[in-house]
């Protein structure tokens, strides 16, 4: 146990927690767009898987990681425009809609590998990029600036998504909307439009997340996230819809997870508690939705879809 | 009001257009994949066989929990009954882990008029229980097992895993540096328990430190396996191994560090071609074979069958593009023949 | 009446909206949709035995199709099926653990009991946590999903694993094989139709009854109907929350049960994941709901026709070699199909009734509670 604490385990850990919360973070702040807009998206595991297979695909055809990354955005970015399509035009009940995305994603993508791919081929994994200078850093250096591109582009988002929804006028629509939307509509605010785009860039960011992970990877398999995007949505009421919020969730769960399988490698937590261990982020996200619930407002008008009086 | 139906026009035809492009792509990559697909998965998978049925070929289904190319448990079985030199007409029906499917598709397999049902996986064996006495004429294979839970149409098959794994093993201790030695599990089960139980008695004999073990506690999780695989670089490994099919995400971390691999059940070389060192691979066919003779010669079932390093349904096949020391490589050829003679104790 | 027919029409077209796209996707995958449909029919009701295999697939489906149907009516979405019937298996496989002896008369009633118990349990916490806490149903039954899964790794992986699994080394994460007093009898001989599925049927049934017919029914109703007219009119709204979920989740348990003790294999067994012991049928049960109109007698057909394409996809497997999973992509369309055709079925009533359309919408819409964010 002693020797858990020395400083290569715990940068060790630190560095595995921050690859760990990526796609967690990317999903969750698209998640966190799409819910101050008013729309609950609980189908970004559907997407994420789905974006994942076609970056694998394409990568494992071209062997061009810009491609796959490509394919996975706009992959993301068609089922944005389809749950677009089934919120906003037939404004479907959110809570089950999202639930047949996933069942579509999970079912679709699993059926296009095994007829496309078969056997599990290794891609192209993405590089390691050491920031200079900050790299080499001590401990910090090798924590946190020897990651992927995508992982920095996780974190950079951050607080890209904190400016655009606090200070573009674009952002403040989608934050309007989310909370009155016949207010915002009444001035000249298109709810329609706003909760198209912020739906458009919520996916899109949720392909990201399957693209981070399957790059990561370097394979893909059937139900390769395992319910990481319903973790990703639960994130977003943990975080209180505030991006630097869901960030500090998702390196949470990250470095949560990273704790325990490095104490699982080294023998320290016995085999037969692993699962509980496993069972603690969903019951400390229950208990967070608990203590916040009663705090925190989130949008007012999530989940309900518009309609003109 | 009029722009806001233009809107949703222009997304509509963005939305189709993207999805004709998806469908067109995809169909145009499915092409070849159509022609040879009729109902026989042999063509599929190999590519030969099949052709000129003379006499009514053998019918052999197999029903399995992961997926017939897993390049793991699955694919081993798929390839022995393809590698069998007997006119065969082979289904598969892979990735039913859920025993209710399965059963099905065994009871199923065995209505359609197969005459030999292969339950690929532990887990079935108590459907077996329920559905061999209602077809007394077709053979049940069912493994890994090492009973036949007293019917006598069912054979059962199982792998001397941990001989492989302590070749494997004593190869990986030749190899390492650090003598910090990782291995990466699923749950602690079925043969993955014994490959590892051997793998990690032979590190040691050959000199290893330590080994360390990970369970993921998961058949499935691919990122939880590659996680664990980074979790055991931090400690010094640099040597990894792993079993079952969720080790595809441990081997791509393995080759994203340059960490020598070991593979089990098939031959996975082709995942990491520069890093495997050698795989145990399962070639069920010397038993197969056994048993197709027995069915032949009147006998369905009854009988208990192992592959092991002596028969040859254990084969370790070392990857000719790893560069292996000569020392090391005798080290293996002398475990394999302790193994075989008796000589040496894998601890399980 | 026109406004009926339409209204139930449209649900069903919508579904073979859903099923035209599967045609497509085999047409694409190289496969006839014809030889497909044939595939999938002969499959699930080719023999007397594909006819019973059908039925006990459906049977966890009509029984957590019918539990959501009734959590829906007092507005509160229940995605916990599959944490649910994992919780009600536990308890179920405990129970026969413990008193393997008792004759089959008391220890099936028990089990099922057992069963029903500890998915009421499950429904409970969330019903109670949305009731008096505000906290969003469908998260926390989704996180709850999560814990059931890793507790049922935990309690088969070690205390409840087969003895014989740990002398022979094997580990196979799994209980011994359930005493025969426990299994559901078959009702027909020669094929797998047992008693289980006229439990869930006769549950559907009893739901319906309680909905439409009982009291507490029409609290329920009244609650989603609109909370504060409900309260207005001195019912208990919290309390009718929590039943709501803890009822729902009961039907769940049940059907964790019947899946243990219906099976073919007289035992639980995971394979790290829900879907390994369930069969997704918590999130199947959804697509049965659904497209039953989220009307417990409804999701009986309803939950035969998916059991039938569920089967009849590894029919589809065998044959075609087309993967399974298409089926569930298939699943995934017909809940998004039907869930969207719903305002549209609105539409076209209100159009024949000539009345204002969002009146009508109200079914899926209007969400409880006060509290912005956490309702649904």
């Amino acid at each position: 146990m002693s020797d858990f604490f020395t400083l290569t385990v715990l940068v060790a850990v630190v560095g595995s927690g921050v690859r760990l919360a990526t796609p967690y973070l990317l999903a969750g702040l698209g998640e966190t767009v799409g819910q101050k807009s008013g729309v609950l998206n609980l189908g970004i595991d559907g997407v994420m898987q789905l974006s994942a297979f076609s970056a694998y695909f394409v990568v494992l055809k071209t062997d061009n990681l810009m491609l796959g990354v490509l394919a996975g955005l706009a992959v993301g970015a068609v089922m944005g425009v389809f749950y677009g399509v089934i919120t906003i035009v037939f404004k479907a009940t959110q809570g089950i809609s999202g639930i047949g995305i996933f069942i579509f994603g999970l079912g679709f993508s699993d059926l296009l590998f095994q007829r496309l791919v078969g056997t599990p081929k290794p891609i192209r994994q993405l590089p390691t990029i050491e920031i200079p200078f900050l790299s080499e850093l001590p401990v910090v250096g090798e924590a946190l600036f020897q990651h992927n591109p995508l992982t920095y582009v996780a974190f950079i988002l951050v607080p890209v998504t904190i400016l655009f929804l606090g200070k573009t006028t674009f952002g403040l629509n989608i934050r309007a909307v989310g909370e009155n939307p016949h207010a915002a509509d009444s001035l000249g605010v298109s709810v329609e439009r706003t909760r198209y785009v912020a739906i458009l860039i919520g996916n899109t960011m949720a392909g990201l997340a399957g693209v981070a992970l399957v790059l990561e990877l370097g394979i893909f398999q059937p139900n390769l996230t395992q319910g990481l995007g319903f973790i990703a949505v639960a994130l977003v009421y943990f975080g209180s819809w505030r991006p630097s919020h869901v960030m500090a969730g998702a390196l949470l769960y990250g470095l949560v997870n990273a704790t325990v399988l490095q104490l699982k490698a080294r023998n320290i937590i016995p085999l037969s508690f692993s699962e509980l261990a496993a069972m603690a982020p969903a019951v400390l996200t229950i208990v967070a939705l608990v203590i916040l619930a009663q705090r925190v407002k989130g949008p007012a008008a999530l989940t309900k879809p518009f309609i003109r009086h | 009001m009029k722009k806001n139906r233009l809107f949703r026009l222009l997304i509509a035809v963005f939305a189709l257009a993207l999805v004709a492009a998806a469908c067109g792509g995809s169909s145009a990559e499915d092409e070849p994949a159509t022609t040879t697909v009729p109902t026989t998965e042999a063509a599929g998978a190999t590519g030969s066989e099949t052709t000129e049925p003379v006499a009514a070929p053998l019918r052999v289904a197999i029903v399995a929990p992961s997926a017939k190319d897993d390049l793991a448990f699955t694919q081993s079985m798929v390839d022995a009954v393809n590698a069998l030199d007997r006119d065969i007409e082979l289904s598969i029906t892979d990735g039913t882990f859920v025993i209710e499917d399965a059963a099905a598709a065994i009871r199923g397999y065995a209505e359609d008029g197969n005459d030999v049902v292969i339950a690929h996986g532990t887990q079935f064996g108590a459907s077996l229980i329920e559905i061999a006495p209602d077809f007394p004429d077709v053979t049940f294979l069912w493994g890994t097992a090492t009973d036949t839970q007293g019917l006598d149409n069912v054979f059962a098959y199982s792998p001397a895993a941990d001989e492989g794994g302590y070749v494997n093993g004593i190869v990986a201790a030749g190899i390492s540096e650090s003598g910090i030695i990782g291995v990466v599990g699923p749950l602690e089960a079925g043969d993955a328990v014994a490959y590892i139980k051997g793998f990690e008695t032979g590190a040691l004999d050959g000199g290893a430190k330590s080994v360390n073990i990970t369970y993921t506690g998961s058949f499935g999780d691919v990122a939880l396996a590659a996680e664990a695989a980074q979790a055991h670089l931090v400690n010094g490994v640099d040597v990894l191994t792993g079993s079952a099919q969720m080790v595809v995400g441990a081997v791509g971390v393995a080759s994203q560090n340059d960490i020598p691999w070991f593979g089990n059940q098939a031959n996975q070389t082709s995942l990491a071609p520069a890093l495997v060192v050698a795989s145990q691979v399962y070639h069920w066919e010397v038993i197969l074979e056994e048993m197709l003779s027995l069915r032949d010669a009147g006998v369905l079932g009854g009988q208990a069958f192992e592959i092991n390093l002596a028969n040859g349904g254990l084969v370790i096949e070392f990857n000719p593009g790893y560069d292996l020391p000569e020392g090391v490589r005798a080290a293996a050829d002398a475990a394999i023949q302790g193994i075989i003679g008796g000589t040496i104790d894998t601890g399980f | 009446m026109l406004s009926k027919i339409v209204g139930s029409a449209v649900p069903v077209l919508a579904a073979l909206a859903a099923f035209l796209v599967g045609a497509v996707m085999l047409l694409v995958l190289g496969a006839s949709p014809l030889d497909g449909l044939k595939a999938i029919l002969d499959g699930a009701f080719g023999s007397g035995e594909r006819l019973a295999a059908t039925a006990v697939k459906a049977t966890p489906l009509i029984l957590v199709g019918a539990g959501i149907s009734i959590a829906f009516r007092a507005r509160v979405i229940n995605i916990g099926g599959e944490g649910q019937i994992i919780a009600g298996a536990l308890l179920a496989t405990v129970i026969a653990l413990a008193l393997p002896d008792l004759p089959s008369v008391v220890l099936i009633p028990l089990v099922l009991m057992g069963g029903a118990i500890g998915g009421t349990i499950l429904g409970a916490i969330p019903g109670v946590l949305k009731a008096y806490a505000s906290v969003n149903e469908i998260l926390s039954t989704i996180m709850l999903n999560l814990v059931m899964v890793q507790f049922m790794n935990f309690l088969l992986r070690g205390p409840l694993i087969d003895p014989l699994e740990i002398a022979a080394g094997t580990r196979i994460p799994q209980t011994q094989r359930l005493s025969d007093n426990a299994a559901l009898p078959t009702l027909v001989e020669g094929t797998r139709l047992h008693l289980g599925v006229v439990v869930a049927v006769v549950a559907a049934v009893i739901a319906y009854i309680v909905l439409w017919r009982m009291p507490l029914g029409f609290r329920l109703r009244a609650v989603g109907h609109s909370p504060e007219a409900a309260r207005a009119a001195g019912i208990n709204v919290e309390r009718n929350i929590t039943y709501a979920l803890a009822i729902s989740g009961m039907l769940g348990g049940l059907a964790g049960a019947i899946l243990v003790f219906g099976s073919e294999g007289q035992r639980m067994i995971t394979d790290g994941s829900a879907a390994g012991f369930t069969g997704a049928a918590g999130f199947n049960g959804i697509v049965a709901a659904l497209f039953g109109g989220l009307h417990p007698l409804w999701t009986i057909p309803s939950a035969f026709l998916f059991g039938a394409l569920l089967t009849g996809a590894t029919q589809l497997q065998r044959v075609l070699q087309i993967p399974a999973a298409l089926a569930v992509a298939l699943n995934g369309l017909v809940v998004i199909f039907v869930i969207s055709s719903a305002r549209f079925r609105s539409y076209i009533q209100s159009i024949i009734e000539k009345r204002p359309s969002n009146r009508a919408s109200e079914d899926l819409e209007r969400p409880y509670s006060k509290i912005p964010g956490v309702d649904t």
